[in-house]
């Protein structure tokens, strides 16, 4: 994976590293993006996101390790000569000229005539919705409309890539919705490598074909959208990823021939055949007394006859059922897709099929199993 | 603003009215005397019946200073022009070396940078006098004293520190993205710095050139101790008019509506820019 259009060997980010109070914002990150990939850095804020992505586009130094562009180590190297694009969170449009001249400045150093610089600005305009505000100062319109002007100068360059700071997080749901498919459209039409920062999975699963998952400037996990959902490689992504987000509860395993008990607290327990879990599971958990199991809102079932918990909540969200009940010591939600009736007070059922399961060790959080197997 | 009453209105009005006066009539009262004989200017009680003359700014610009006792030379329109060439060659040297040194300290955090910083303010602490009896000898072994350039070297403390200081604030308030966005389209830092960073500074480069130009024509002690009769400002040259046979009142009113006249049309010229610096927040976005 390392003839990568894009590669991250080892990166260390420490702020005022000589100071009495040094900050590490990136640690030893490991990442390759393929030419044509669009890739999400996604996490909440302070895990390293938007450090990572200034290092990239040469306005942070790295404090170790290298950045490699094209296989080209770019250490040392300028912005201007990194030959990437970038849309700044805090849109960063030029207040003297007009929008149009804003998106026309990206263009000048790929010297086009006037026609075809007025083409293609009109041409991104449009897709970006901003074709009436050409003319007017960035002073004067929106914030979402000046995100999407940095938005449309990054995105009018031919660059190697093209860097994305929380591209749409001004932006109301309904454009949102309509902008995401439209620039992945353009991006993937063009062929455009992408990277783009952002704290909402949504639109990092909209986006991406990749999703890295930072934490405290760790990488937690790099992987596609449906991978981070159903095999999550630690307790944080498994918790981070999926909303709401996933059920956790601590567990001890007992292991007969043909019955697994998987004991939670408060005499809980949940009982599997032994052929719901793979033989190499089972001897797992022969090993792994305490653990932790995870379970995804959407998996969590109700029924008459599964193991008693007391509904507290019931949420209807307009097209799903958020319930929300005492289960094992702790809360657990179940996500339904019609208008459930279950009434705060009402002792209910949960089920949980092992093959929704995801085990997790309780001291180090990697995963070891996902719905029976073992990773 | 929008919801006054009437009475509010009025009560304002006479409020700013007051402190117009007040700031206004000690120049009000020099521009009187200014038209005004010695006689006259020291009747008692002063009154504001008289005829106005010009005699005051005929003598300053012809150079002769009539008293009943005696007549004089002095070179006021000489001091008016070395008033001149020492704010405006100084305040364009500090622009040219403070303007990109505010830059750099703005936007590039280096080991000492702040110790540097400050030490450049530091001049400003010291009292002129401190320094002056060293410069002396200094000047007069180097053979800057009595030059134009020894006078505007040292009218750096003054002018340097504020430009550099001023013009710091006005880059630091403007996002580095702004530049980064221009960056990375491909342009070099320093046509970026030109480009972007220059124009955005512009009105408070103009405000803090402004007020060191005030600065360095107001400036007295400097010139007085290191230059002789014919490099000294106005500042300086107003001295001649007390004589000993009299101060001649008339003539130093005219003297000072003069030396004023330049600053004050600057100011008022430079009044929009000013305003428009003082605004320019708009940039954070």
């Amino acid at each position: 994976m390392s003839d990568g259009l894009l590669t991250l060997q080892g990166i260390n980010k420490i702020y005022n590293e000589t100071s009495r109070h040094p900050v590490q914002a990136v640690s030893d990150l490991n990442l390759t993006v393929a030419a044509g990939e669009i890739v999400a850095l996604l996490g909440s804020s302070g895990c390293g996101k938007t450090s990572t992505l200034r290092m990239i586009a040469g306005f942070e130094a790295v404090t170790s390790g290298e950045v490699l562009i094209k296989g080209r180590p770019v250490h040392g190297l300028h912005p201007a000569k990194r030959n990437v694009a970038m849309a700044f969170e805090g849109y960063s449009l030029y207040p003297p000229l007009s929008v149009a001249e804003n998106i026309a400045f990206a263009l000048k150093s790929e010297r086009l005539d006037k026609a075809e610089i007025k083409a293609k600005v009109t041409e991104i305009a449009h897709l970006l919705e901003i074709s009436d505000i050409l003319e007017r100062s960035p002073g004067s319109i929106s914030g979402g409309q000046q995100q999407r002007v940095s938005l449309a100068r990054a995105l009018i360059r031919k660059a190697d890539l093209h860097l994305l700071d929380e591209p749409m997080g001004q932006l109301e749901p309904q454009l949102r919705a309509l902008l995401r498919g439209r620039i992945k459209h353009f991006i993937k039409q063009r062929g455009l490598t992408a990277i783009l920062v952002t704290h909402d999975q949504t639109e990092a699963n909209a986006l991406a074909d990749r999703i890295a998952v930072m934490e405290g400037g760790f990488l937690q996990q790099y992987d596609t959208p449906e991978h981070l959902k159903d095999r999550p490689a630690n307790l944080f992504t498994g918790t981070f990823i999926g909303e709401p987000p996933m059920n956790v509860f601590p567990v001890q395993a007992e292991v007969a021939d043909d019955l697994i008990k998987l004991h939670l607290e408060e005499g809980v327990s949940l009982s599997f055949p032994a052929g719901a879990f793979s033989p190499r599971l089972k001897d797992r958990l022969l090993l792994e007394k305490q653990f932790m199991m995870g379970v995804r809102p959407h998996a969590v079932k109700i029924t008459e006859t599964g193991q008693p918990a007391e509904v507290f909540a019931n949420q209807w969200l307009g097209d799903q059922t958020h319930i929300a009940a005492y289960f094992a010591g702790q809360t657990i939600v179940s996500v339904r897709h019609d208008r459930a009736r279950h009434a705060p007070g009402q002792n209910i059922g949960i089920e949980l099929d092992a093959g929704d399961l995801h085990l997790f060790h309780s001291d180090t959080g990697a995963a070891f199993s996902h719905g029976g197997g073992v990773e | 603003m929008d919801h006054m009453s009437p009475l509010e209105r009025i009560l304002r009005a006479v409020a700013l009215a007051l402190v117009v006066l007040f700031f206004m009539f000690p120049i009000f009262w020099i521009v009187l005397m200014s038209l005004q004989t010695n006689e006259t200017i020291l009747r008692s009680p002063p009154s504001m019946a008289f005829v106005p003359t010009f005699k005051n700014y005929a003598a300053i610009i012809a150079g002769r200073l009539d008293s009943n006792v005696a007549s004089m030379s002095i070179q006021f329109m000489g001091n008016l022009m070395n008033s001149v060439i020492l704010s405006v060659g100084s305040v364009a040297l500090a622009l040219v070396l403070g303007v990109p040194a505010a830059y750099a300290f703005a936007r590039h955090k280096f080991k000492g940078s702040e110790d540097i910083a400050f030490t450049l303010l530091s001049f400003r602490f010291a009292p002129p006098l401190l320094v002056l009896l060293p410069l002396t000898l200094y000047f007069q072994s180097l053979g800057l004293a009595n030059t134009y350039v020894g006078l505007i070297w040292v009218y750096q403390l003054i002018c340097l520190p504020l430009i550099l200081w001023i013009v710091r604030g006005y880059f630091e308030d403007i996002s580095p993205d702004i530049e980064h966005a221009y960056r990375i389209a491909g342009h070099g830092w320093f046509a970026t710095f030109r480009k972007i960073a220059l124009p955005l500074a512009g009105p408070g480069i103009a405000a803090a050139g402004l007020l060191a130009f005030i600065f360095a024509w107001n400036n007295f002690v400097f010139a007085l101790v290191l230059a002789s009769a014919d490099k000294q400002p106005v500042t300086v040259g107003a001295l001649a008019f007390v004589t000993a046979s009299g101060i001649q009142y008339g003539q130093i009113a005219a003297a000072i509506v003069m030396s004023i006249a330049p600053t004050l049309l600057l100011a008022l010229w430079a009044q929009k820019y000013l305003v428009e610096g003082l605004s320019l927040g708009a940039v954070k976005g």
